[in-house]
């Protein structure tokens, strides 16, 4: 029998964002089904499991991502520092900045690197042109890009390649000084070394930020995270240290999916 | 072994690999066996062989590890997998030197044969251990083919008589040196050879430790029995 994924979880260190008894419906359909789960601060979180076990639906519940959509609905509390973002007094567009979000593939806005870096922080904050300069390069710095665009600010997002591309869209997400760092499946349009060197930047992110990550990529999981959930069929089934998530895991199921085993 | 992978690759590897070991083993065994019986007979005739499965057995522990190296790149195994490729590596390191002792006790038996003084020796006493480190051996080959984890701790446990078999037989030994020095340098030859069975014994039980971390996961290296029983109940 699978667990409800309420037993045994939190890794020790403060949590971030406590997830408490989270239902999430498609229309009628029920696609996470009670989860629970605490997300330690300035760590790595990978989600794990086969397609459509629900990692990508429980990582945009975060930042009511759903909301977009009219038959998508979710029930529970997610605590961002103890504060229920799924309560509908909460501020979407304030929650976002918060919690900024990096997709599959890369998305630049059709403008100029600059502006692709300034255009967010514009939305929160009112800077002076220096300031804003001084924004830009440090997001840049921080999603170590800055040394191949620096001399070409004011080109087009859209002519850098694949793995810029994707190192452009975190220093845009970090621009606006996220506390939380969603990343879907953020390697999986990438080559090896644009990999190697997000995977770098993940690493560096997590001194001032918390990153979760959904990825099918269970060598990056290994590589990258500190603490792994595995997910199957909607529900948590094991959250733990990454290192004994993929040495010795507790529950069987995981420990299949994890050898290759599942199918 | 255990469940299939989904890419039936992987599960061929990893059963190469393993049958690759138990080969190992088996010639570790062999090894086992025939200096034990020059030992009882004090014949010197298997010595060629002794030294020729010697050989193979260490070019064995190479050709595995570079199997379990080509697995672990191609792999990247992980959780079980992991542990048990892990396990071979330490088990193949283990067997080796099981290989070696057994090659030291042949080389002790052509050198009591050579120095003609075999009938005095107290050679009875070393029957039972001998015996029983080269059972402990094929015993610990079969619960790792099993994974059978109370065979392997049934192993542990008897590992301690072959070490309490060991220290009466180095008092005997002591007693006989005193009364006759001029065997000294033939008692000196079984005292080695005594030592190599012990060490055998040892290895064996080292083997055990390894089937323990496969199936549960805990490294029990230097761990007290009690603590390994209570980790394999929970």
């Amino acid at each position: 029998m699978m667990p409800s994924g309420a037993e045994k979880l939190a890794p020790p260190a403060p949590s971030k964002i406590a997830v408490r008894n989270l239902n999430f419906y498609y229309g009628k359909f029920l696609a996470l089904k009670g989860i629970n789960l605490d997300i330690p601060a300035n760590r790595v979180t990978a989600f794990i499991g086969p397609s459509g076990c629900g990692k990508s639906t429980l990582l945009r519940t975060f930042n009511r991502m759903f909301e977009l959509y009219p038959d998508q609905r979710a029930e529970g509390e997610i605590l961002l520092d103890g504060e229920n973002l799924l309560a509908s007094k909460q501020d979407v567009a304030l929650i976002r900045a918060r919690i900024g979000m990096v997709f599959q593939k890369p998305t630049p806005f059709p403008m100029s690197i600059f502006e692709n870096i300034a255009f967010g922080v514009r939305l929160f904050e009112k800077l002076s042109r220096i300031d804003m300069e001084e924004r830009v390069q440090w997001a840049l710095r921080k999603a170590a890009i800055w040394n191949e665009v620096k001399d070409k600010l004011h080109m087009n997002g859209a002519s850098l390649s694949g793995g810029q591309q994707q190192r452009l869209c975190i220093a845009r997400c970090i621009a606006i000084k996220p506390e939380l760092l969603l990343l879907d499946e953020p390697c999986s349009a990438l080559d090896p070394i644009s990999t190697a060197r997000v995977e770098d930047l993940i690493a560096e992110l997590k001194n001032d930020y918390t990153v979760v990550m959904v990825t099918h990529n269970m060598q990056q999981a290994a590589r990258v995270s500190d603490c792994t959930a595995y997910m199957y069929l909607g529900e948590l089934i094991e959250f733990g240290e990454t290192e004994q998530m993929f040495l010795k895991p507790e529950r069987r199921e995981t420990e299949d999916y994890i050898t290759g085993r599942f199918g | 072994m255990i469940e299939k992978h989904l890419s039936s690759q992987f599960d061929s590897d990893l059963n190469d690999v393993c049958s690759r070991l138990m080969e190992m083993g088996g010639l570790v065994e062999t090894q086992i066996q025939r200096t034990i019986s020059a030992l009882a007979e004090f014949s010197v005739d298997e010595f060629n062989n002794v030294v020729d499965t010697e050989t193979r057995i260490d070019q064995m522990e190479v050709e595995i590890d570079r199997m379990l190296t080509a697995v672990v790149a191609r792999r990247q195994p992980a959780a079980r997998d992991l542990r048990l490729l892990l396990a071979i590596s330490k088990i193949t390191t283990n067997l080796e030197r099981a290989g070696d002792e057994a090659c030291k006790i042949g080389m002790r038996v052509k050198s009591l044969v050579e120095s003609g003084k075999t009938r005095q020796m107290p050679i009875g006493d070393l029957r039972v251990a001998s015996n029983l480190a080269a059972s402990l051996i094929q015993r610990s080959l079969n619960a790792f083919a099993r994974l059978d984890v109370p065979a392997a701790i049934s192993i542990y446990k008897e590992d301690d008589l072959i070490d309490r078999e060991f220290k009466g037989f180095t008092r005997k030994l002591i007693t006989y040196m005193m009364e006759n020095p001029h065997i000294i340098s033939s008692c000196l030859d079984l005292l080695f050879i005594a030592k190599a069975i012990e060490r055998i014994g040892d290895h064996a039980k080292n083997i055990t430790e390894f089937i323990i971390y496969i199936v549960h996961g805990t490294d029990v290296r230097h761990s007290k029995l009690e603590g390994i029983e209570a980790i394999v109940v929970h």
